[in-house]
């Protein structure tokens, strides 16, 4: 029989920890979508989408009531456009129009995001991927929810130094074409190496080709659950320190796998993964910068703040691992600096710089992560700024990731507003030495040799 | 068969117990365990009930739930069983 203890503890960490389950993602693959005729594609891409996610956002909503756990976000996730589109779009204006397809088929369904307006390009660019990527900043800046993510490097392939080169470009073309609102196009799009095919969290979620037609992914979340049971073991050893926050991630993941499940058959949709990813809000208590105060470091960035992120992001898999039947996506601790208010004030106080920043990506789930740079950052400079991050994710075989907004019109001492989830962000000293000699040499970083595993 | 979890957290006062009972029998809903605690100089309760002969959809009782915990000072909260079971059960 249930314990009264046990049921204040839940409704506790719902209530005053910010536990929730932050989004419900509906996969859904558009391969059957494809046509020659752009028009006939956009129909039949736009009747799946809002076919099969009629009742997402309701059932969505009768989950949370039931069960009395916040679901943050409905979303859907899609095949990466390059792939469907390759003989059907001539130019980057057909591509805008398949993302203003997919922003009309969010709106209908009510989801606040559709992600998959990408494509994967790790060893080269076909000629519609290129043109894919070039039409991002006109895609995002016209379009409100489309979402985009472009996969430029894998430890089997190595780095593809003309996207990453490209993609320099793109985002500061993005940055101009969306600088009434501090550039928020640049937080839309996510460059990454090793992407996950079943990642449910924005802006780097689409439908992987390895997928089936359709799968329910489910992100879970809670930063402030953890603090407030790292507070309690204050002083104690690391030992207590990791049992605490296994403890505590198991028991968030149980909730996401309850969500996913009941999403799953209320929808009558197979349900794919669960992603145990501790995803801070810009909410006081729902941080992961809170997290290494609580841990004993004076602020995130201190000495200290990798290897507290390293043990972090390590327990909270091991926790959730088993408390749901199938993990995947990103999975560990995200640390985006404009979505959490432990980490913007350690930038603030000049804590936490790039640099720190890059070398916590080591031990994080993603990278860099709603990092906002001085808008006349140069295209090469961002282009270096991918590369070393498409670096660390290559070598060490894991997935990383840019999101990097340079403000346009905005300079170190100022700050980017981008409003809700997606926070505010000031704006973060970037090294302005040059890279531009060696970002612009053409062609592909060849793979590590340990990616020859046959 | 399926459980609800209602829980009240709030201040203490006569009659929270029997306002409740009867709001649940006026809708056939079974009570089958109560138990009740003081957190923080609060007055929590629990109560594990049985739906299956509900008159009223799960929707309507959260709803009139919620307003009958206003009128007393309390919040009354309607949960499915499985939150809690999944979370400290393996």
């Amino acid at each position: 029989m249930i314990d009264i203890k046990e049921v204040i503890e839940t409704n506790k960490m719902i209530k005053e920890m910010n536990l929730d389950v932050r989004t419900i993602t509906l996969g859904i693959s558009l391969l059957d979508c494809m046509d020659t005729d752009l028009n006939k594609m956009k129909e039949k891409i736009y009747t799946k989408i809002t076919t099969l996610a009629a009742d997402l956002v309701k059932v969505g909503n009768d989950i949370e009531r039931e069960f009395g756990v916040p679901i943050v976000n409905k979303r859907i996730e899609v095949t990466p456009i390059s792939l469907i589109c390759a003989s059907t779009c001539k130019c980057v204006d057909d591509y805008v129009e398949i993302a203003k397809t997919l922003d009309e088929a969010a709106k209908k369904v009510n989801v606040n995001f559709i992600g998959g307006f990408g494509a994967l390009v790790s060893k080269a660019m076909t000629k519609n991927e290129e043109l894919l990527i070039k039409s991002i900043p006109f895609a995002l800046s016209v379009t409100e929810r489309v979402c985009s993510s472009v996969n430029v490097a894998s430890t089997r392939c190595g780095i593809n130094m003309d996207a990453v080169n490209l993609l320099g470009n793109v985002i500061k073309d993005l940055a101009y074409n969306t600088k009434e609102q501090d550039s928020l196009g640049c937080a839309k799009l996510v460059v990454f190496c090793n992407a996950p095919d079943d990642n449910p969290f924005m802006a780097g979620a689409f439908h992987g080709v390895t997928e089936g037609d359709c799968c329910i992914n489910v992100g879970v979340s809670g930063p402030g659950v953890v603090k407030r049971a790292i507070d309690l073991v204050k002083g104690e050893d690391f030992e207590t320190l990791c049992e605490t926050v296994k403890k505590t991630a198991f028991k968030i993941t149980r909730v996401g796998q309850l969500v996913a499940k009941e999403a799953s058959k209320r929808l009558n949709i197979p349900f794919g993964i669960i992603d145990l990813s501790l995803a801070p809000t810009p909410a006081i208590g729902d941080s992961i910068g809170e997290i290494f105060q609580s841990m004993g470091l004076e602020v995130a960035g201190a000495p200290g703040t990798t290897c507290a992120l390293a043990l972090l992001n390590d327990q909270v898999k091991k926790g959730g691992i088993m408390a749901s039947s199938s993990v995947g996506g990103l999975s560990g601790a995200f640390i985006p600096v404009s979505e959490d208010h432990a980490m913007i004030e350690a930038v603030e106080k000049g804590a936490l710089t790039l640099e720190k920043l890059e070398a916590m990506t080591c031990v994080c789930s993603v990278g860099l992560d709603m990092v906002v740079v001085p808008g006349k950052t140069s295209s090469s400079t961002l282009s270096g700024l991918i590369a070393d991050e498409m670096a660390l994710g290559m070598i060490n075989n894991k997935t990383t990731a840019v999101r990097v907004i340079p403000c346009y019109g905005k300079d170190v001492g100022e700050e980017a507003n981008f409003g809700g989830l997606l926070g505010r962000g000031p704006v973060m000293k970037v090294n302005e030495y040059s890279c531009e000699d060696f970002v612009t040499r053409k062609g592909r970083i060849p793979p590590p040799i340990h990616s020859f595993k046959n | 068969m399926k459980k609800t979890i209602v829980t009240v957290v709030g201040k203490d006062k006569v009659g929270i117990i029997a306002s409740i009972c009867s709001f649940l029998a006026d809708s056939s809903v079974n009570v089958c365990d109560i138990s009740q605690t003081i957190v923080n100089g609060f007055f929590n309760m629990m109560m594990v009930v049985d739906l299956s002969l509900s008159t009223k959809s799960f929707k309507e009782l959260c709803e009139e739930g919620q307003k009958l915990g206003e009128s007393l000072g309390v919040v009354v909260q309607m949960q499915k069983e499985e939150i809690f079971d999944l979370m400290h059960r393996i």
